[in-house]
């Protein structure tokens, strides 16, 4: 049945009994939003960054515009040792999760053909995220310890006499725990972009005669690339905050910028963490910018 | 100017798992010329074209191209070029790049494959978008840029897939134009996959009508509207009335039609057994109105329709067991008796009007 409706006939419409004016209702509509940032992120990073101009002793902090929490913190050669070894954290996991999430997302994309396939596939990547950060890094302990399983495996095969030390507590098992740890948020950005891809464009490059190489790097890492951006926002912004991982897998022997700061607010020195934690702000933001600038991410949003 | 390759299937299918899509099929298409495969969409039409073009498998048959069998070969090295239904261009590269790229591909340096791309543009009339992106570009243009990438690679034949399906109707005609004026200027083998029955019409020397995975006919366009080979061909061509049914005796050549609710009608030049099924075609413009027929040449139906199309009048009449019999009249015939709907008229057509039809295989 078709109902039809003359315009201008018909019951009247109920008016609206509270009428704002036109230009505040915008402004309302942006109210929540606005509430939640101001409350959750503005406030915090003023507040972080009033007190890194604070001046403390061991007990208390004393309101003041004093600078020394900067000066020391960039004076000081451990500052810079220490994001060095942050960097070079950082570099390493993003460089060995770019190279595994592109070719997990590469798999998923072009060589599982049924849809439902592909999103089984991908919830299994997701599924060690159902456990805690903590516990995920720890069961790597008895697999790599002295006396963890592959030392135990190494030894009785006979491969080698005495354990391998530089298994556990050691930059490589930072490295291992954080790619084990971040490779998914290098998956699921690529994954998205790669699926987008329309399939007729890999055909229209084997028509014009490009090899399975030729494809891959003319067209399907051109079009990744703005996925493999937003992978490397998340993956290096993680790992220049990550200070469990970093205690935990190096045992001690190794620092982070943000283990650092954890040391110094345990110590009660908030103002020189809050110096770091501006110093810190300020590098990792210039970095995303510097990833914006190459590739343009604007699409994927 | 190029040489142009004839392209010939020889029992050629398309079975995925269970299913059948292009049953064997076999079919030469003459060096130059436009060929247009024609039928509703899941006919097999794309797949037979992609099948000549190599990018899909061929389950059994052979595929010639200019007596070199290019069956196992990969779709580069056929020598032949494909224009991708939604055109496929990259969306990361500009017009010159996008052009250029089997060029990029074969390792050509970067100045002689600009150059040629950008030679390629000009004779597409492009060159003022050189350094754009597909995206900023109109959907003629698109196709411009599309066929310019194609032809590049110097083809023997150009495989072209729905190719004006995406364009709004002005621009379909216009390009339509360009198609065939392209084609015979380049003088290359063209197959144009289509299911607009106009486009396959007004751009083939060769019409190759599909349907189900078969062939139903290859013939130039005048012989499939004016011969058409079977019932499908002649509902899907338009413009033609199909009556079904038995044949029933024959006398003097003249078979006697017998349709399921009883009605008979006359067939001359029928060679079949009784009782064996019988369609016929009657083109809708040769239908005359209000005369009286001769004997098993025509019926009294009802109006149950007029539609008005300018220049013709479609009247839609139903009776004699025949639910939907189509009479288009010049307005001229129309309007100096006109009828109304609901009105007993008469129908009838002279026997050499009477198209008898063979059956699908």
């Amino acid at each position: 049945m078709t109902t039809v409706r003359f315009l201008g006939i018909g019951e009247p419409k109920p008016k609206r009994s509270i009428r704002l004016p036109l230009w505040l209702v915008s402004y309302v509509q942006a109210m929540p939003l606005t509430l939640v940032l101001g409350a959750f992120l503005l406030l915090p990073l003023i507040m972080i960054i009033t007190v890194s101009f604070w001046d403390y002793d061991f007990a208390q902090m004393y309101p003041d515009f004093v600078t020394f929490n900067y000066t020391e913190t960039l004076g000081s050669w451990v500052t810079w040792k220490i994001y060095y070894n942050t960097l070079r954290y950082a570099f390493l996991v993003w460089a060995i999760t770019l190279f595994i999430g592109f070719w997990v997302a590469y798999f998923l994309a072009f060589h599982i053909r049924t849809s439902a396939m592909q999103m089984v596939l991908f919830l299994v990547c997701t599924v060690p995220f159902l456990t805690s950060n903590i516990i995920r890094m720890i069961s790597w302990i008895p697999v790599l310890g002295r006396n963890g399983l592959i030392n135990t495996a190494l030894i009785n095969s006979g491969a080698v006499s005495e354990p391998v030390e530089w298994l556990l507590y050691s930059d490589f098992a930072v490295v291992l725990a954080m790619v084990h740890l971040y490779t998914l948020f290098m998956v699921t950005p690529i994954f998205n972009t790669l699926m987008r891809i329309d399939k007729s464009l890999v055909e229209a490059a084997r028509d014009a005669g490009a090899s399975s190489w030729q494809v891959l790097t003319n067209v399907i890492l051109p079009l990744a690339k703005p996925g493999m951006a937003i992978g490397t926002i998340f993956v290096v912004t993680l790992v220049m905050a990550d200070f469990s991982t970093v205690q935990v897998m190096s045992g001690g022997q190794s620092a982070s910028v943000a283990l650092m700061m954890k040391n110094q607010m345990s110590l009660l020195q908030y103002p020189a963490a809050a110096a770091n934690a501006v110093v810190l702000l300020v590098l990792v933001l210039l970095m995303v910018a510097g990833i914006l600038r190459i590739v343009d991410i604007r699409k994927e949003l | 100017m190029t040489k142009a390759a004839e392209i010939e299937i020889a029992s050629v299918s398309k079975v995925y798992g269970s299913t059948t899509a292009v049953h064997p099929i076999s079919l030469k298409i003459p060096a130059g010329s436009y060929c247009c495969l024609l039928g509703p969409s899941g006919c097999g039409k794309t797949s037979t074209l992609r099948m000549i073009a190599g990018h899909e498998s061929v389950s059994s048959g052979d595929v010639l191209l200019g007596n070199k069998n290019v069956t196992d070969l990969a779709p580069a090295e056929r020598g032949t070029a494909m224009m991708f239904q939604s055109y496929a261009l990259f969306p990361h590269l500009d017009l010159i790049d996008n052009v250029a790229f089997s060029l990029k591909m074969k390792g050509i340096d970067k100045e002689t494959r600009r150059a040629k791309a950008m030679d390629m543009l000009k004779l597409m009339q492009l060159e003022p978008y050189a350094t754009r992106r597909p995206a900023q570009l109109s959907g003629g243009q698109q196709q411009r840029v599309a066929l310019a990438r194609a032809l590049i690679t110097d083809p023997e034949a150009l495989l072209l897939d729905e190719p004006l399906s995406a364009l709004d109707p002005f621009l379909k005609i216009r390009m339509r134009a360009e198609l065939k004026k392209l084609q015979t200027s380049l003088g290359i083998t063209f197959v144009h996959v289509t299911h607009s029955q106009e486009e396959a019409m007004a751009l083939a020397d060769i019409i190759v009508v599909m349907n189900d995975g078969r062939i139903e006919q290859a013939a130039p366009p005048r012989t499939v509207f004016e011969r058409p080979a079977t019932a499908f061909v002649a509902r899907f061509m338009g413009d033609h009335n199909v009556i079904s049914g038995r044949a029933g005796e024959s006398q003097a050549g003249i078979v006697t039609l017998a349709v399921p609710s009883g009605s008979e009608f006359k067939v001359p030049d029928a060679d079949l057994a009784q009782g064996e099924p019988l369609d016929v075609a009657i083109r809708t413009d040769r239908v005359e109105v209000g005369l009286q027929p001769i004997d098993g040449f025509g019926f009294t139906g009802t109006l149950s329709n007029i539609e008005y199309r300018g220049a013709s009048v479609k009247l839609s009449v139903a009776g004699a067991g025949i639910e939907d019999f189509t009479a288009i009249l010049s307005d001229k015939v129309f309007f100096a008796q006109p009828v109304k709907v609901g009105e007993a008229i008469q129908l009838s057509w002279s026997p050499e009007d009477v198209i008898v039809l063979g059956r699908a295989h």
